[in-house]
């Protein structure tokens, strides 16, 4: 069965942004092209655009987050939208009927887009599936699903060093199954052109048929895994993997795939080291590395809300010019 | 059944695999049996006679898996609501799996749900008894006085039992009785939170997933069991190649295991969870297209001999939510007979065939005479047409449970009558 992509308009442009799975890379481009100029508001005396006044973003975020629902806050003022923030902890009744009442409760108060964390794969998709036709859905983050404003601000700091994404190599280092950040960066670096993705981790931090899945491959060596790499990105690893059947210790993981400058030295020597943050310092990398010349994970933060500008005013934008009939035959 | 009238149902295609019978016949009823196939009795003055001209008409089908939530759930279905569907799909036997509220573990829950389905007389509910009280994999339960309440088999639903001796005394406990066991195979550990097949799809899509090896774990350690104790398994639900594999090698050393698969399984597979249907969230997890193909080619192969709805049906409020939070499960019971016929269209089975895996071999596995035609048989009939085509519709559906992928995809063959002890229980 072949469903219509549920993030797109009739005329294929972004309605939702749920994940970086079934874009093209032309769409990818022009999100990164658009980030590029919001770039700019910062620096301005007033850092506001006025390109969505008058609307509406709720953020509703089901997992506590700190930086996400910050850059996503800052980025929806500095659009000029009005900005609502909802931290709903999940209660153990509280389900998809909550789920459901909270967006149509919202949808009454004429909101116009979502931004939704939630621990459950799937959630973004599914309030799209749900909401009014009028309403645009931004998923930061649902589950080991998808997290693609995350892994489009990852694009964008690998473009400001690396222009030329056909060129690369990229390693992926940490835990890879419970990561929807690795998910979003392995289709985004997949589909931008990038022909050698690796993925490193221990067999049991990496999802079944990984490489099938992504096209990306897998090692188990960090050494080895980030040889000749221009971007070596690593992921958060939650301290609860430990000390379980998924790893002995920290100690362990650190001792191997730990980043220290000793261990980068097999990647190019103009090699950037990203991090999603937050960093466990001595665990997935070191301070050294972490606050070194090659670190771009400030740069990161930063990039981080000019991506959120971008999807935010295209997927707000694109309101306007579909005609309600059309969003609508685009759901049936 | 006294009120059962006497019918004579003239020119259908008569298939009775029992019997090897293929050929355009009559066939005569009265006092709830079948009195003659080919000419009537002479004296026999039927109160009504039904043309099956290009029908079918064969026994009644036997679906050795579908709930109806009743006792308990209510909310998501019930007897008479599932009965109707039932007799609307043909199925004229159906077994209960006893994870109702309260599970089925002692003697009357049994005899209510005998009692409840008798009252409502459109299909017959065989109650499937608990290994364990309340399901919970620690006391066995009373098995002799769950037989003699009409359980024909036990089992666990779908929750399999995890310490191995508590499996093994179940068994054999079990076996004591010649009651049968119905197993899902699925290791509660390896299974444990996930709600996708482990594979290319569910990693793209991040979903926690239940591993081909959960299925063959479970059926390795059940078939060892099965010869330890001499105990009769039915491996209930099989989803993987690997699987049908296990059980094709054991059957053929003479281990006493049988296996079904859902209808479902043959159809769809994982690549369908692709923008989380919440429909297709259900367990066993649908698989790789190999997988669907290897028990395509079990079925063929006589691996497993009977086919099931494994019927689900859910509120809509189950169904709506994030994908893994959601109810596993589908509403199945009414697309039996399309999707079983479409096995026939695709060559995988001839029409006999595919009848008998509807019929006789589900109750072989039952141990009960159902399922054939024979003159002193039970009137359990189903007359359908293979050519009707329909698409299922909200309006039009029967069971209370909606959750179907294949709401809204044409489907051909539908039910015109169905006939249970000679009373007609559905008619279009």
């Amino acid at each position: 069965m072949t469903t219509p992509n549920p993030q797109l308009d009739a005329q294929g442009r972004l309605k939702h942004f749920l994940t970086i799975d079934g874009l093209s890379r032309e769409l990818l481009t022009e999100i990164l092209d658009q980030a590029e100029g919001f770039l700019g508001v910062a620096q301005q005396a007033v850092k506001k655009v006025p390109l969505c006044r008058g609307k509406v973003v709720a953020n509703l975020f089901f997992e506590t987050s700190t930086r996400t629902r910050t850059t996503f806050e800052l980025a929806a003022k500095r659009l000029s939208a009005d900005v609502l923030n909802l931290n709903i902890s999940t209660s153990s009744t509280a389900k998809g009927e909550t789920l459901l009442d909270t967006l149509r409760n919202l949808e009454a108060m004429h909101v116009d887009m979502f931004v939704v964390r939630h621990a459950e794969s799937g959630t973004a998709h599914f309030m799209a599936a749900h909401a009014a036709p009028h309403v645009s859905i931004v998923n930061a983050g649902d589950g080991r699903h998808a997290h693609p404003t995350q892994a489009m601000l990852d694009m964008l700091t690998i473009r400001r060093h690396k222009p030329d994404f056909d060129q690369l190599s990229v390693a992926i280092v940490g835990d890879i199954l419970h990561s929807r950040v690795a998910r979003s960066q392995m289709l985004a670096l997949r589909t931008l052109g990038v022909p050698d993705v690796r993925v490193i981790a221990p067999r049991t931090l990496l999802p079944t048929r990984v490489e099938e899945a992504f096209g990306v491959t897998a090692y188990h060596d960090l050494s080895e895994g980030v040889r000749d790499a221009d971007v070596v990105i690593m992921l958060r690893i939650q301290r609860e993997r430990m000390n379980s059947a998924l790893l002995p210790s920290e100690h362990e993981y650190f001792q191997l795939f730990g980043l220290t400058e000793e261990r980068l030295a097999t990647a190019k020597p103009e090699a950037i080291v990203m991090h999603p943050g937050p960093i466990n310092r001595g665990v997935e990398m070191d301070s050294q590395v972490a606050d070194g010349r090659r670190s771009v994970i400030l740069e990161q933060v930063t990039n981080g809300i000019a991506v959120r500008m971008a999807v935010m005013s295209m997927c707000l934008g694109n309101q306007h010019l579909g005609s309600p009939s059309q969003e609508e035959a685009t759901h049936a | 059944m006294l009120n059962a009238p006497r019918l004579s149902i003239r020119h259908g295609r008569l298939i009775d695999p029992a019997s090897g019978h293929d050929a355009v016949a009559d066939i005569h009823l009265a006092e709830g049996r079948v009195l003659a196939i080919g000419a009537a009795p002479s004296g026999f003055q039927p109160d009504r006679t039904l043309d099956a001209r290009g029908q079918v008409v064969c026994p009644g089908f036997v679906d050795l898996c579908a709930r109806v939530r009743e006792p308990g759930l209510e909310q998501k279905a019930t007897i008479a609501s599932e009965g109707r569907a039932a007799a609307a799909s043909g199925v004229t036997t159906l077994c209960c799996p006893p994870d109702t509220r309260p599970v089925i573990d002692n003697p009357a829950v049994a005899r209510l749900i005998h009692q409840i389905s008798k009252r409502h007389g459109l299909t017959r509910v065989l109650p499937i008894g608990a290994m364990t009280v309340g399901l919970e994999g620690q006391s066995i339960t009373e098995m002799a006085a769950l037989k003699l309440a009409g359980c024909p088999a036990l089992g666990q639903a779908d929750r399999p039992i995890r310490d191995t001796q508590v499996q093994r005394r179940a068994l054999e406990y079990a076996a004591t009785f010649g009651l049968p066991v119905f197993l899902l195979p699925l290791d509660p550990e390896l299974s444990a939170g996930g709600c996708a097949h482990e594979g290319i799809v569910g990693t793209r899509l991040g979903l926690p997933g239940i591993p081909e090896a959960a299925e063959t774990v479970a059926v390795a350690r059940d078939l060892a069991l099965a010869e330890q104790t001499g105990a009769r398994i039915h491996f209930r639900g099989l989803s993987t190649a690997r699987g049908v594999e296990m059980l094709a090698e054991a059957r053929a050393r003479g281990v006493r295991a049988s296996g079904d698969v859902a209808l479902h399984q043959l159809f769809l597979s994982e690549h369908d969870l692709e923008h989380f249907d919440t429909n297709c969230h259900l367990v066993p997890p649908l698989r790789t297209p190999a997988d669907r193909d290897a028990l395509r080619d079990a079925l063929a192969e006589g691996v497993l001999t009977a086919v099931c709805s494994d019927h689900q049906p859910h509120d809509p409020d189950a169904k709506l939510g994030p994908f893994p939070e959601t109810a596993p499960g589908l509403s199945g019971l009414e697309t039996v007979l399309p999707l079983a016929l479409r096995l026939v269209a695709e060559g995988l089975l001839d029409l006999m065939g595919m009848i008998e895996r509807l019929t006789v071999g589900p109750a072989a596995i039952l141990e009960r005479d159902l399922g054939r035609l024979a003159p002193g048989a039970a009137a359990d009939l189903c007359v359908f047409d293979p050519e009707a085509v329909w698409t299922p519709s909200p309006d039009t559906w029967i069971s209370q449970g909606r959750n179907t992928p294949f709401m809204g995809r044409e489907l051909r063959g539908r039910v015109s009558w169905t006939l249970l002890g000679g009373r007609i229980v559905f008619e279009r």
